[in-house]
């Protein structure tokens, strides 16, 4: 079956942003860049600190906006990534109703995949790894 | 690593490639050193179009957990000498994102604005509006729904505080984290500048995946497995109160005692038990250490209207606004820490200046005509309305009380308990020798520079003073390279010197424990030397009577000693850099 990232419990994010780090380490890079995760407090930490992710929609309206079919539907929700084939046009990014999708610096999406990586580095039981029906 | 130059006066901006500087004084403290060298007139005035501010981060970030921290160096305006402060929050992950290892400002700018810094763009922004605003915590969120970067950004700003040139207003970030000592609040302030935004979004690759990966990973398990930074996952740092308390060392009502009777009512353990509200975290550290309490207030007039303040909490301004001013309700110590935070000033310096302004009234020295509230200790409602004055500077007495304790006590008497060394005002302890001598000797004059304060508590016995001097000196070089990388000083248990070393190595740097060392030897005698140079004087260093007065953990305190040690201090560390 395949796996997705998921929500265990978002009212105990603490904003420290481990996942958006662990993303772009996965990437064999240090800093943001690549990162497909994003920590946000919520109007400011006074009102807490949550994560924005993408949350694998079965009919991902990005991939039906992708002009090069660089992101397509995956099974379990949400899309496959190939970056060789993406032109930067930013369709996926102004169609995420979400905005789970981010610009890098080269004018490209950075998107969680559902790879999972961040998970293991979440200290506080926010996000989980689970298999999902395809 | 990239040095971002931004001219307030000429509204231009320029990027500067200085790798040379990175490499030989890794980053943070030590770069940040000696780019105040380059690029400021030694001798200006604090408040002045000269005085440079220089933000630096170093190596680590954001490489490593745990180096969530950013160095500010600045002229200091409330002690005419170096100024040197730093703070959490996601500043130092912003500006390494941006692409940099440290930002100067410099000039002022005509009309109040703020900057944002995009990567590698820098924009001015009216703040003409937004200049009057006193509550930073609106400040913030005005400018966070104006711009760009939600998540990977930073908004450092100040309150009524810095506009108003409280010589101890602090730089505040992410609403609960501050650049809190030493007055960079007055400095934005006498700039017009209301606040520096940094959105960062970038990378660079990693050197040796496999090795950053083993190192990675050691830090993270010993930050959140070992006992090294277990006080913070609990309690936070107020879990300091009681044990001080018991101790006899937490100061209280100006240090005229070492108990307080209600110490128990505001510790770290009363305050999680019945206001600890939330955790938050410093970008990318796992610890979360930052305390936020609930506090729930009625409406004055309208039953059932309830309004809910969110209020962080520290062990420092637990003391300073609570112990110190004999505040022992938790509701009116959380009252008062807010209003320090709305306003954007240092709670210690505060609480200490308050402390001083009690008791010069009980002993007649001011009247009620100064003070235009009558202050005693233990009275929450008078000292919330002395900070507003302190702010807003009615009348002559609190523009004196706005420029720090010495200047107070130089105008109106009482210096034997103004409670300031180096003329910034005491951090919370008073433990023995080594807590005062740390602080008058510690280049920043903070308890951090050195943990003199620590050191009193391992003591078995006193040992002479030029024992604690080196053990201080040694203690606040090696800090040098950790406030270089720069890393959080809660860390330090992990970031020992053999893990520094390791964590270089991933990163393509050879180095060892010794040649660190060393580093910090030498950052250390530079910036003393900047000290020097800014016309630091260790003769002209004053100690306040009241610390022989009271009894602290190790008894009575000889002045002798003290001086005997600042002696020692003078001749071994200071005269050889004149």
């Amino acid at each position: 079956m395949p796996k997705r990232l998921v929500i265990r419990d978002i009212e105990k994010c603490v904003g420290c942003g481990l996942c958006m780090f662990a993303c772009s380490r996965r990437h064999g890079e240090i800093g943001n860049d690549y990162s497909g995760i994003l920590p946000v407090s919520l109007s400011g930490f006074e009102r807490g600190a949550t994560v924005i992710f993408c949350r694998a929609c079965v009919e991902p309206p990005c991939a039906q906006v992708c002009p090069t079919n660089a992101l397509t539907p995956r099974d379990g929700g949400g899309v496959i990534y190939r970056e060789d084939l993406c032109i930067g046009c930013k369709n996926c990014i102004e169609a995420c109703t979400i905005g789970a999708i981010f610009e890098r610096r080269n004018g490209k999406p950075a998107l969680c995949i559902h790879c999972g990586y961040c998970a293991n580095y979440c200290p506080h039981g926010v996000l989980g790894y689970e298999e999902v029906e395809a | 690593m990239k040095v971002l130059k931004i001219d307030l006066s000429k509204y231009r901006y320029e990027i500067e490639d200085r790798k040379d500087l990175f490499e030989e004084w890794i980053g943070g403290t030590g770069v940040a050193v000696q780019l105040l060298k380059e690029e400021m007139d030694l001798r200006a005035d604090p408040l002045s179009e000269e005085n440079v501010i220089v933000f630096a981060i170093g190596p680590f970030t954001p490489a490593y957990p745990l180096a969530s921290k950013t160095v500010a160096m600045f002229k200091s305006p409330l002690t005419g000498n170096l100024g040197e402060s730093h703070a959490g929050g996601r500043t130092a992950t912003a500006i390494a994102n941006a692409g940099y290892g440290a930002i100067i400002i410099k000039g002022k700018s005509k009309k109040p604005v703020y900057i944002v810094v995009h990567n590698d763009k820098v924009y001015f922004r009216d703040a003409r509006v937004i200049w009057g605003i006193a509550d930073s915590l609106i400040v913030g969120r005005i400018i966070a729904e104006n711009e760009k970067g939600r998540g990977i950004r930073t908004v450092m700003r100040i309150g009524g505080g810095g506009s108003n040139l409280v010589r101890y207003a602090c730089v505040t970030t992410e609403t609960y984290r501050h650049f809190g000592r030493l007055g960079l609040g007055a400095v934005f302030g006498s700039k017009n500048l209301k606040a520096l935004v940094v959105v960062g979004r970038g990378s660079r690759k990693i050197p040796n995946r496999h090795k950053y990966k083993e190192i990675y990973e050691k830090i993270l398990k010993l930050a959140l497995e070992s006992d090294a930074m277990k006080k913070y996952h609990l309690l936070g740092t107020a879990v300091n109160v009681n044990p001080l308390n018991e101790l006899g060392a937490l100061p209280t009502k100006n240090l005229k005692a070492t108990k307080f009777e209600k110490a128990e009512e505001i510790s770290g353990e009363a305050l999680a038990e019945h206001n600890l509200g939330r955790r938050i975290a410093c970008s990318h550290c796992p610890i979360a250490c930052i305390h936020i309490a609930a506090l729930r207030i009625p409406y004055e007039t309208e039953p059932y209207f309830y309004k809910t303040i969110m209020i962080s909490y520290d062990y420092e301004p637990i003391y300073a606004l609570g112990s110190m001013l004999g505040i022992g309700s938790r509701d009116g110590l959380l009252k008062l820490i807010h209003k320090v935070e709305v306003y954007g000033l240092d709670a210690m310096s505060t609480g200490v200046c308050l402390a001083w302004a009690t008791e010069a009234l009980e002993r007649g020295l001011i009247t009620e005509n100064e003070t235009l509230v009558k202050l005693s200790f233990g009275d929450v409602d008078g000292y919330l309305r002395a900070i507003d004055y302190i702010v807003k500077q009615p009348n002559e007495f609190y523009k004196v009380l706005a420029q720090g304790v010495e200047k107070a006590s130089e105008v109106y008497g009482g210096k034997e308990f103004a409670l300031a060394f180096g003329k910034n005002e005491m951090p919370g302890y008073h433990v023995g020798h080594a807590t005062h001598i740390g602080y008058l000797i510690g280049l920043r004059h903070s308890h951090l520079d050195n943990a003199g304060y620590s050191l009193d508590q391992k003591l078995k016995e006193i040992p002479p003073p030029h024992e604690v001097v080196d053990k201080l000196v040694k203690e606040e070089a090696w800090r040098q390279v950790l406030s270089s990388l720069v890393v959080c000083f809660f860390a330090r248990g992990v970031y020992k010197p053999e893990i520094v070393a390791e964590a270089f190595k991933a990163l393509g740097y050879e180095t060892s424990p010794e040649e660190l060392k060393m580093k910090g030897e030498k950052i250390y005698r530079e910036k003393l030397k900047l000290k020097i140079k800014m016309g630091f004087d260790p003769d002209s260093l004053r100690l306040p009577k009241r610390i022989f007065e009271t009894e602290c953990f190790q008894g009575r305190l000889s002045e002798e000693y003290i001086r005997e040690a600042l002696r020692y201090w003078k001749e071994k560390y200071v005269l050889p850099l004149v």
